[in-house]
């Protein structure tokens, strides 16, 4: 396969992509349309459309105009230059996480969950915890080596703190989907911190979830590992296994 | 006319049952009261404001009585006591001075219980006027103005700044919505207190505030002027605050509110106990103000599955209006919820949507039923999210839902852009203008799939209603029945609020409520 590739529409190499947008600009009289569907191509053009076609064209209100646009780009993609970072585990069936955390820990894994902050939605830290499950995939509650304190919403730090240190937590995972004003972030750092400031290296294992999160930003924030959007419980207890129940005859070369 | 062949002794089986749940329910709500109904009553006698911090007067004010003589009186009569022989100009100064410990609160009796009693009742009673001139005001524009057909075309603004959602909302009723709800910042169900003034901040949403509702309304009521049907203004009487924001929405003239009888308890962990308390006031509330309640029963779909949990839907919807019968809310104020939320790669999906949604209307003909549309299976595809939208209309309009709240096919990815909404409304109408009257045309066979499932659906709330019944209503909350979340009597947030009352508690507005009723 080369590694070189365009878009494609009905033909290879025809480089036919589909786009929408709207300008702020009027769709009333002839002239507003011309001028709008003249924007249109403007912005299709500077976008790399050439040649570029708008099929469709409707105003919003007195000011606002909605256009589709086909054209064909000339842009090349360069599959050699992508980089992806590999996941560093094996994605494992229920079975075999229950039995590597049995040989390595002996003791049931604790796991404490919750959503912080002023972010009310469940949604995310139910779909890994609760037996439910999500995208098919029951949650960790499923789980028999897996102890499960789902906290809910609106938790505050030092309560997420608190409890995890009562309940001895091998892993904290947090869920943020509010990301107004990049809220997931900051509140994601501040949980970090807080642990370190409490517990210091005797922190458990952090974890943050959430549609917006870049798996990559984990250092940053100050968590062991960050999970985006799509992450279903299967991949999550495999991480957490792969951290804190690591195989019994696989030496950790530092 | 049943399109179902629902037997009517079951469906009365079923409101037998949800009355029997509910009753124990009712009983502890009449022997207790809590921070916030107690608030609530001096904000319906016109105490507003805020000290330097914030901290509303009437916080600051029912605090420095729960410090002193308690409050399992109820607030008016150390209140109004405290008026009368400190000879307080406003119920403003008295807070002034009973949150810099000035006032000495006790319990009057005798001569002077009576006259704390009238003069407290003259002020409630004030309030409650502005209430029903509030109403009256409704039915006149609705009226002069117009009221749009059903169903109803619902839809939110949320930018967390008053003065941004303002001409958000004015253009949304352009593009036709006829209804606007302003959804809350995410934060507020959790604060004990209600947020004054006009807000700029608010996190994925603006708070509810009485001068935000004041300015929504009055912008509204422009735009209804403008194009010539009524549009109405929905918020949130949800949270530790339920009573207050129900009472500040009944003076501002709000149209419809959010008020589930368990949401705040499932959703947002407050406790149980003291959400039916809470309900059960702003209910009665809501009834004087003729406000229309929006119950929140989709949101179980949201974490159970819709399938599975389709019989929750029911008895929630039948404990919510027995609850909102109790307090005095008609059957046309009950915007009972439901959603659909049925995952499209089950076989006969629309089919089981289409059985859901027509046994609720055929148990509730009345109400003003609003339905959710499609949220936990839009994916990302914006082009299959459309399609799955239309679906859902086209199953709300053979239905015959009252409400209907606008899918978005970019759920889930971002806020709406202009144009989301645009094609969202595009397709409601589209669908509203072709096959608007096919609910008429529209009679499942006797003993086919929809109205077998419609049945079954029936039968298994019957069953968990029994359930409930044995067990309690708390204890079924507590094990998780609704929404997959368990949550126990003595849990959540708010329960240090809850005050039992004792033998001479009094409240002006309980009373006058209760007796226009």
């Amino acid at each position: 396969m080369s590694s070189v590739v365009r878009p494609y529409g009905d033909t290879t190499g025809d480089g036919r992509v589909q786009v929408s947008f709207t300008l702020p600009v009027p769709f009333g009289t002839e002239e507003e349309r011309a001028v709008a569907e003249g924007a249109a191509l403007q912005l299709a053009g500077k976008m790399g459309l050439d040649p570029a076609l708008v099929v469709h064209a409707k105003g919003m209100g007195p000011s606002f105009t909605f256009f589709i646009v086909y054209g064909r780009v000339s842009h090349l993609v360069d599959l050699s230059a992508i980089t992806v970072t590999p996941r560093e585990y094996p994605v494992l069936p229920a079975a075999e996480v229950n039995l590597r955390i049995r040989s390595a820990l002996g003791r049931k894994l604790v796991v404490v969950g919750a959503t912080i902050g002023t972010d009310a939605h469940t949604v995310g830290i139910d779909a890994i915890l609760n037996v439910k499950g999500h995208a098919g995939e029951k949650g960790l509650e499923y789980y028999r080596e897996i102890r499960v304190v789902n906290m809910g919403s609106q938790v505050s730090v030092p309560d997420l703190v608190a409890r995890a240190r009562a309940e001895e937590a091998d892993a904290v995972l947090v869920s943020q989907v509010v990301t107004q004003r990049d809220a997931h972030l900051s509140n994601t750092q501040e949980m970090a911190t807080a642990f370190r400031l409490a517990m210091g290296d005797e922190r458990p294992l952090l974890v943050a979830g959430g549609p917006r999160f870049d798996p990559n930003a984990a250092e940053g924030l100050g968590v062991d590992r960050l999970f985006g959007r799509g992450t279903t419980p299967r991949e999550v207890a495999s991480y957490l296994v792969h951290a804190l129940a690591p195989e019994p005859d696989s030496e950790e070369v530092a | 006319m049943s399109k179902l062949n629902l037997d009517p002794a079951l469906v009365r089986q079923a409101r037998e049952l949800a009355t029997a749940a509910g009753e124990p329910i009712v009983r502890l709500a009449r022997t207790h009261t809590t921070v916030s109904v107690e608030r609530a009553v001096l904000r319906l006698a016109g105490l507003d404001g805020a000290d330097e911090d914030g901290m509303p007067w009437v916080n600051r004010l029912a605090d420095a009585i729960r410090e002193t003589t308690g409050l399992e009186h109820g607030v008016a009569l150390p209140a109004w006591d405290a008026m009368v022989t400190g000879n307080y100009p406003d119920l403003r100064t008295l807070a002034m001075d009973a949150a810099a410990g000035k006032v000495q609160f006790r319990l009057p009796g005798g001569e002077e219980r009576e006259t704390a009693r009238r003069a407290a009742g003259r002020f409630v009673e004030k309030g409650l006027n502005t209430i029903d001139e509030r109403r009256g005001e409704r039915d006149r524009l609705l009226a002069s103005i117009g009221d749009p057909p059903k169903p109803w075309i619902y839809l939110i603004v949320a930018t967390g700044d008053i003065y941004e959602d303002i001409p958000q909302a004015q253009a949304a009723a352009r593009e036709g919505a006829d209804i606007i709800a302003v959804i809350r910042s995410t934060g507020q169900s959790l604060l004990d207190y209600v947020p004054e003034g006009a807000t700029r901040e608010g996190y994925a949403g603006t708070y509810a505030t009485r001068e935000n509702f004041r300015l929504m309304r009055a912008a509204l009521d422009e735009t209804s002027r403008e194009l010539g049907r009524y549009v109405r203004l929905t918020n949130y009487a949800s949270g530790l605050c339920m009573p207050e924001i129900a009472a500040l929405a009944g003076l501002e003239r709000l149209d419809m509110m959010l008020n589930d009888c368990m949401y705040g308890i499932i959703f947002r962990d407050i406790n149980p106990i003291r959400t039916f308390i809470d309900q059960r006031f702003s209910r009665q509330v809501h009834a004087r103000a003729g406000i229309i309640i929006n119950t929140g029963e989709d949101n179980y779909l949201t974490t159970a599955d819709a399938v599975d949990a389709a019989h929750t839907v029911v008895v929630s919807q039948l404990l919510n209006e027995y609850f909102a019968h109790e307090a005095g809310l008609p059957d046309k104020l009950l915007g009972l919820g439901h959603a659909f939320e049925i995952n499209p790669a089950v076989p006969d999906s629309f089919l089981l949507e289409l059985a859901h949604a027509l046994l609720i209307r055929e148990l509730f003909p009345d109400a003003p039923l609003k339905y959710m549309p499609p949220t936990k299976h839009m994916t990302g595809n914006v082009f299959a999210g459309y399609l799955l939208d239309a679906f859902f209309n086209l199953c709300g309009v053979m239905t015959d839902q009252s409400i209907i709240l606008i899918g978005m096919m970019t759920e889930g990815i971002h806020t709406p852009f202009l144009s989301d909404r645009d094609l969202a409304l595009e397709n409601v109408r589209y669908v509203r203008d072709a096959a608007g009257r096919l609910g008429e045309s529209f009679v499942p066979a006797p003993d086919g799939f929809v109205a077998e499932r419609a049945r079954r659906v029936l039968g298994e709330s019957i069953d968990l209603l029994k359930k409930i019944g044995a067990d309690g209503l708390l204890t079924a909350i507590g094990e998780g029945t609704f929404g997959v979340t368990r949550r126990p009597a003595d849990g959540g947030r708010g329960l240090d609020g809850v005050i039992e009352r004792a033998d001479e508690y009094w409240n002006p507005a309980i009373s006058e409520l209760e007796a226009s009723q």
